[in-house]
């Protein structure tokens, strides 16, 4: 067996895996205090990738003199900040007045949403994928065994694992973190205990776009073209690595993220060992959906939720 | 006293496909060609409409069943009309026939497929799967080689007419009215209301939600077979997610239930669809306000009768 190989694949996928992870956790959030499916979240990662494109562009004279790094970081933050807002937007505006219907009222909403935001997004951007500029120095580091990583793998992957530790400090030592648990563990004791559910739904779903957000900034930076479709594929996927983890669970979703995205690169780098032709990439996610749901429906590192009459 | 109104009906429905086609020569050919587009909708709604309505079992993966009794009817036709066709029109209409209940069983047997694993999941889970085992049918497709892979077909034989197209929408509403309508068919509006109850009362829920997938995709499938004749070429992109939302809009928009209000939106949106067609851009956003709004302002639809998905509040 070529150890280089799969080396290189599985660093290849941990990076692939990562955006998953940071999408799913926008999944995993909302799931955690609104039960419901966000199928728009797909999109807002496609709008933070444009979003981090267009401040690149406005921004750029002002740059002059910058380093990469500090430029890059202003262009990240800008973007996850602006995804959060247009994450707030919608669900004041969509989701807010069917808060007491049935999820899937709320589901089929939000397909109206992700369509509104990719076909809205192809009126003003246009249909043809645009050229995402490089933000970071782009080296190639040798690794061990034959395989590399670039700079802009290794950014990727730092720069999620810093996201990560922030998202758990923010759950598990704020006020704010610990009224989304509440909620999240019942809404209506939530509001009773003087939980203000509205603003806190708000916050997960701000919190949540911009993750989605700098997800979006690090796909185009791995694969340095964007368009107004992007995000409907990595965003079902990243919907399948939720509930691969468990869905509400904010480990269980990191962990789903990078074990898809390594297993869908592994897929593809060994299709002709495993007799499994390398377009069937697309068709991993799904599978592994099906026999998650068939077989351990809690999914890795979820809680059993029994259903009440 | 038996009730003979469905029947009477299908067969002046199928008395008035035939003077349609006896018509049209007198139609120019773009008028025909929105009038099988309308036909075609009309099936897809209206099975869809079984499954997502009658049943309550959201799905998300009706253009994956087209695509399977598209590509099963066309690779019939493709296959075996240079055979068939010296024996005359005839023939090659029996061959049609033929190729149509193909796709549709193909279709029927991947509903089935489907429909076996999705059966312990709800809702917002079953929409996710339909969604995926649609994708999967596509990718399947497009890597398969013999199938022309993500070329296409071509030349496949333009033998979709109006007397067909509406032949097949009087059989698909009539087959749905009359299942849902059936003593048999409470079931499936059972599960819907509360599957829980269902259950309690001797309802085999998992049994109507499988003959629910199974018709709802056999039907999918001859609208498919209907499209590949139509158009005379498919290819795997055509069938993919917005297809499948395509129908599901006009199911929301006629009202989840509703036969009469889903063929009214079967209509209405292929005509809005023809009536933008010179502002392809503004089409989709169109569509998904629409969704938006509907969902927000009159979730049961325009002649809905639908009151909402009983459990699992969002947000409560």
């Amino acid at each position: 067996m070529d150890w280089g190989n799969f080396a290189q694949q599985t660093v290849n996928g941990v990076s692939l895996g990562a955006i998953y992870a940071l999408i799913a956790l926008g999944y995993t959030m909302v799931y955690g205090v609104l039960r419901f499916i966000n199928f728009a979240h797909g999109d807002v990662f496609m709008v933070g990738a444009f979003a981090g494109l267009y401040f690149h562009r406005w921004l750029k004279p002002l740059f002059t003199g910058w380093p990469a790094a500090a430029s890059a970081i202003v262009i990240l933050l800008l973007s996850m900040a602006f995804c959060a807002l247009l994450g707030i937007v919608i669900e004041k505006v969509a989701y807010k007045p069917l808060r007491q219907r049935s999820r899937l009222t709320v589901l089929i909403t939000s397909i109206g949403v992700s369509l509104l935001l990719s076909y809205g997004a192809q009126l003003i951007f246009g249909a043809a994928p645009k050229g995402f500029p490089q933000l970071v120095a782009n080296h190639t580091i040798s690794l061990p065994l034959g395989a590399s990583v670039t700079v802009e793998q290794i950014t990727v992957l730092l720069v999620t694992l810093l996201l990560l530790i922030a998202l758990t400090f923010a759950v598990m030592r704020t006020r704010m973190g610990l009224a989304m648990r509440a909620l999240s563990n019942n809404p209506t004791a939530a509001a009773l205990m003087g939980v203000n559910n509205d603003a806190v739904i708000s916050f997960t779903f701000g919190l949540g776009s911009a993750l989605a957000g700098a997800a979006g900034i690090f796909f185009a930076m791995l694969y340095q073209a964007i368009d107004p479709f992007m995000g409907i594929l990595p965003g079902i996927k990243a919907f399948v690595a939720a509930v691969l983890g468990g869905i509400g669970s904010i480990p269980g979703a990191a962990l789903g993220g990078v074990l898809l995205g390594v297993l869908e690169t592994l897929v593809v780098g060994y299709s002709q060992n495993i007799g499994i032709p390398s377009g069937y990439r697309d068709a991993v996610a799904f599978v592994i959906l099906i026999l998650t749901l068939m077989f351990k429906p809690t999914g890795l590192l979820g809680k059993s939720e029994r259903e009440k009459v | 006293m038996k009730n003979h109104i469905p029947h009477l009906a299908l067969f002046a429905a199928l008395a008035g496909a035939a003077v349609l086609q006896m018509f049209s020569p007198q139609l120019d050919d773009y008028a025909a060609s929105i009038l099988v587009l309308i036909g075609i909708n009309i099936v897809l709604a209206v099975s869809l409409n079984l499954v997502n309505g009658h049943t309550g079992q959201f799905s998300l993966g009706h253009a994956g069943f087209m695509a399977a009794g598209a590509y099963a009817s066309a690779m019939v036709t493709l296959s075996f009309a240079p055979v068939v066709a010296p024996a005359g029109p005839w023939a090659e209409g029996a061959l049609f026939a033929g190729s149509l209940l193909l796709g549709g069983a193909v279709a029927a047997l991947c509903g089935l497929l489907v429909g076996l694993p999705s059966l312990r999941l709800r809702g917002d889970y079953l929409a996710i799967v339909t969604l995926g085992f649609g994708e999967i049918i596509r990718v399947v497709i497009q890597n398969t080689e013999s199938l022309g892979g993500a070329r296409g077909l071509e030349g496949i034989r333009p033998y979709t007419n109006l007397f067909g197209t509406f032949a097949v929408a009087a059989l698909t509403i009539y087959v749905v009215a009359c299942l849902v309508n059936s003593t048999y068919g409470r079931g499936f509006i059972a599960v819907r209301d509360d599957e829980i109850a269902a259950e309690a009362m001797g309802i085999h829920t998992v049994k109507y939600k499988v003959v629910a997938f199974v018709v709802g995709a056999f039907f999918a499938g001859l609208a498919g077979g209907l499209y590949a004749h139509f158009i005379t070429f498919i290819a795997p992109e055509g069938f993919n997610f917005l297809k499948s939302v395509d129908v599901v809009v006009m199911v929301i928009l006629g009202g989840m239930g509703s036969t009469p209000g889903v063929v009214a939106a079967a209509i209405l949106l292929t005509l809005l669809n023809e009536g933008l067609r010179d502002f392809e851009q503004y089409r989709m956003i169109v569509f998904a306000l629409l969704l938006i709004v509907i969902m927000i302002v009159r979730p049961q639809g325009l002649l809905g009768n639908f009151r909402g998905w009983p459990k699992g509040k969002a947000g409560a």
